[in-house]
């Protein structure tokens, strides 16, 4: 620890007025960072640590203390049961419905907006403000939305000449109906770091496209697509981080079902240690979700970096 | 918002519509752009037809509500029923309340502390900063909500359970905002600092009266990213309240479903309540939120 702490060397101060100022300068680090400090230890290490720690003991809600140790026990109960792989593959499901059209409509949306000058209050309006809402009210409108029968989904349905659906009560479909009530709630995050990737793209580029005769397509295909791939490797990544995470609108639209057809991770680990009570192995549950979301953060983190490094 | 906005944080829909010189290829570059035009304003219209249904809903009787989408569509008969109805049964107020005070509380020790460290790591040259770096950086790697059931039980030793307490200390320490500032702070020049110290101000002085007005734009942008996720935060105090006058929107809004029944006109005036709050300060502080939402890189 000592090495790591002494390595920064204030190269800037003489040698004469260095001892005193970082004698200061110590006192008032420490001071300044202490308030956050003790928050960031209490609320996000120590449940860390608690959660790690519990995970490998019979710890309950009803009985204070870890309880009994269990060793590897809660993790191997895990990966025995079907749930928490069926919660997982859920996950991933859910990933796969949300990652393409987030990625793809949103570029598409960008792409267009950044080339219509006028009224872009409006599209900021349409594309952005679901973004701001509660998932409380998203479900809300899109289980109204969703209703058999009477809701705005199966009328349009009818419209159309199709037969008309229970999105949310299909367990076949009920993921997909979570899955539109996302895509419409978050496209305006990444409809605006698409923006922001396009405002960095020198207009000379098309500007020069332009008199060599390349079409508005080709200057999409040739300029656009390949100079916001940062962007687009950042949003996947962020999306798949997401998703990892995702409960509120799981647990408002559907509580996991019907059955557990739309059980996520998250849900199975709150139902593992609110309602079964065992906080043990809904730790061991949230130990193996953090461990993935932690891997995929850490490439996040390099290819940051490494993009950083070459722009 | 006439503010100029920085460089890097210049999200394009924020900044005003520049000129473009005419480009050559006339022709095709038109036509192409009323295309342009007609798909974007297609998609727009799309995406704003959820939130106007809600809304057309909301306005409708209970009972038209209940006859179904085309009945809802056509009633001319807008009513505020179900509006005076929620707003006299005093659970939203609560839960307004609830949202407010947590949100506000929250926002304002993130701020506040979370400045304070990004200042000292940004300017303050002292032993074990990197090591402090360093933890902060791993902490940025863990969802908070990936911790609800340690925070939870931790929170019940605490006897903090059903406390607006238990909503606002888990979430102080957004570390994100930490990295913000410091880099805000990296960006500032030193000489404004190091006058204020040769006229003797230390370092809370200059933190306060030299840095802190300085980053005014930056405060903005991460007390609206703060109080919006506060505020629509429904996973922690979901599980840490369970008293219904101390529950916030997005927990009280979470029973309006089953205990509303049938009631669609009332659920969906209770969606738009429980989301007013935040569209009057979206309508409000567009440009600052789409910054600090671009800005910080958070994904629900």
């Amino acid at each position: 620890m000592t090495s790591i702490t002494a390595a920064p060397a204030p190269s800037a101060t003489t040698p004469q007025q260095a001892p005193r100022a970082r004698r200061t300068d110590a006192k008032a680090g420490w001071l300044f960072v202490a308030p956050f400090a003790f928050f960031y230890l209490l609320f996000l290490i120590a449940p860390t640590i608690y959660m790690i720690v519990s995970s490998f003991f019979n710890t309950s809600l009803v009985q204070g203390g870890l309880g009994s140790f269990a060793g590897f026990a809660n993790y191997a109960e895990m990966f025995g049961r079907e749930d928490f792989w069926s919660s997982m593959w859920h996950t991933l499901q859910f990933t796969i419905y949300t990652t393409p059209p987030l990625v793809v409509l949103s570029f598409v949306i960008a792409v267009l907006a950044n080339r219509v000058q006028r009224g872009q209050w409006f599209f900021r309006l349409a594309f952005f403000l679901p973004y701001v809402l509660p998932s409380a009210t998203i479900s809300l409108i899109w289980v109204y939305i969703f209703t058999p029968d009477t809701g705005l989904w199966p009328w349009l349905e009818q419209l159309v000449g199709l037969s008309p659906t229970a999105v949310l009560a299909d367990p076949s479909l009920a993921m997909v109906g979570i899955a539109i009530a996302t895509i419409w709630w978050t496209i305006g995050f990444n409809f605006v770091l698409y923006l922001a990737g396009l405002q960095d793209i020198p207009r000379e580029l098309y500007e020069a496209a332009a008199t060599d005769g390349a079409t508005p397509w080709q200057q999409i295909r040739f300029i656009t697509i390949p100079l916001l791939g940062r962007t687009t490797t950042l949003l996947v990544l962020l999306q798949i981080i997401a998703s990892l995470k995702i409960f509120d609108q799981v647990y408002l639209m559907t509580q996991g079902g019907p059955g557990i057809s739309t059980q996520v991770a998250l849900t199975l680990i709150a139902n593992v240690g609110f309602t079964d009570n065992r906080i043990g192995a809904a730790s061991a549950a949230s130990v193996l979700l953090f461990i993935v979301i932690i891997v995929i953060a850490v490439a996040r983190q390099l290819m940051e970096r490494r993009s950083e490094r070459s722009a | 918002m006439a503010t100029p906005t920085t460089a890097r944080n210049g999200v394009s829909a924020a900044a005003p519509a520049a000129v473009r010189p005419p480009a050559p290829g006339k022709d095709s570059t038109r036509t192409f752009t009323i295309v342009t035009t007609v798909v974007l304003v297609v998609f727009a219209v799309i995406w704003l037809i959820p939130s106007l249904y809600a809304l057309k809903a909301s306005l409708s009787s209970n009972a038209t509500a209940a006859l179904g989408a085309g009945e809802v569509i056509a009633s001319t008969s807008p009513t505020l029923a179900s509006y005076t109805t929620l707003l006299a049964s005093g659970d939203i107020w609560n839960w307004y309340l609830s949202s407010f005070l947590t949100s506000a509380v929250t926002t304002v020790l993130t701020v506040l502390f979370a400045s304070m460290a990004g200042y000292a790591l940004s300017r303050l040259r002292f032993r074990g900063r990197n090591l402090v770096f360093l933890l902060m950086l791993l902490g940025i790697m863990v969802p908070p909500q990936v911790l609800v059931v340690p925070i939870f039980q931790m929170l019940d030793a605490a006897s903090l359970l059903n406390t607006y307490w238990a909503v606002i200390f888990p979430q102080v320490p957004a570390v994100i905002a930490v990295f913000v500032f410091k880099q805000f702070f990296d960006g500032l020049p030193k000489e404004l600092e190091e006058a204020a110290r040769i006229d003797g101000a230390g370092y809370w002085r200059i933190y306060r009266q030299v840095v802190m007005p300085l980053s005014k734009p930056v405060i903005a942008a991460m007390a609206i990213v703060t109080f919006v996720g506060v505020w629509n935060n429904l996973i922690l105090p979901l599980f840490v309240v369970s008293n219904p006058e101390l529950m916030t929107i997005p927990v009280g809004l979470a029973t309006v479903q089953g205990s509303f029944g049938q009631r669609y006109a009332d659920i969906q005036a209770s969606a738009i309540l429980g989301a007013l709050p935040l569209v009057v300060l979206f309508l409000i502080f567009q440009r600052r939120i789409i910054e600090g939402v671009a800005g910080t890189g958070l994904k629900g």
